[in-house]
């Protein structure tokens, strides 16, 4: 089967993006396809690679960069919600004025067609939120 | 109804103000809307909130995006579900929503009610009826 996954809970503060990563992990071990993942509302912050938990704890944007080089998995981060909450790739930094920019490698920042598309094109959609 | 389109509904669970989830879950169908899907809205719980007319958000300095909610039908998203047991539960009526009407394209542009009120049980087989459900 092929699933979407929608992330639409910020790490750390609430287990979403946790639970949609080992739901990911399973679905594929279980021999099914995951070709996108999307990153909604405080979701997006996932995204960023300036993020520095202590070094006893998981990390949760290096689990899923390093989750979707090893299945090209497309991880997309919402244009609209990630503007709101600082999120930048080097594109939108520079259209912006912005002097730095926080996308960690293997996401993307893309629309919200993404979102529809993910769930026109697979069987199932998951949503990990609250 | 071609292969290609598919039932989205999107569940409005929560108030318009407070947390964002309302007005996020706003931008997803005006975006979704250019995807030429069914779509249909879906509020309960708080989220009958989200209908009430006469909001007024000057005090807490945010955006009142109610307005758009009656844009909805240019848009062909001329569904909207809202449960009886979640406006009672509140003390609110179909009454104290806000009017939103749409022009049926298939009966000579006639103005029709987008809002409909339904039972909990009523909401459960709207729900099973979706191939997708964003829940906000």
């Amino acid at each position: 089967m092929k699933f979407g996954v929608v992330v639409s809970e910020g790490p750390y503060t609430h287990q979403a993006s946790d639970t949609a990563y080992h739901f990911v992990v399973s679905a594929l071990e279980a021999g099914h396809e995951v070709p996108r993942v999307f990153f909604y509302h405080d979701g997006v912050n996932v995204g960023t690679r300036l993020s520095v938990p202590p070094q006893d704890e998981r990390n949760i944007q290096e689990q899923w960069t390093a989750l979707a080089k090893e299945h090209e998995i497309d991880l997309v981060i919402c244009i609209a919600a990630a503007q709101r909450r600082g999120m930048l790739d080097e594109n939108e930094a520079s259209r912006q004025g912005k002097d730095a920019n926080n996308i960690a490698d293997g996401f993307r920042i893309s629309g919200l067609g993404q979102l529809i598309e993910m769930g026109i094109q697979t069987d199932r959609l998951m949503t990990f939120g609250d | 109804m071609s292969e290609d389109v598919k039932k989205f509904l999107y569940l409005n669970r929560k108030a318009p103000y407070g947390t964002i989830y309302a007005l996020e879950a706003l931008e997803v169908v005006l975006i979704g809307a250019a995807f030429d899907q069914d779509v249909s809205l879906a509020f309960l719980d708080d989220g009958v909130f989200q209908l009430t007319k006469g909001q007024d958000t000057k005090e807490i300095g945010v955006k009142n995006f109610s307005p758009t909610f009656r844009a909805l039908g240019d848009y062909e998203v001329t569904k909207l579900y809202v449960e009886k047991e979640s406006l009672d539960e509140r003390g609110l009526s179909a009454d104290d929503l806000q009017e939103i009407m749409y022009e049926d394209e298939d009966d000579d542009w006639a103005e029709k009610p987008s809002i409909h009120i339904v039972s909990r049980a009523e909401m459960a087989d709207l729900i099973a009826d979706q191939d997708v459900v964003l829940s906000f």
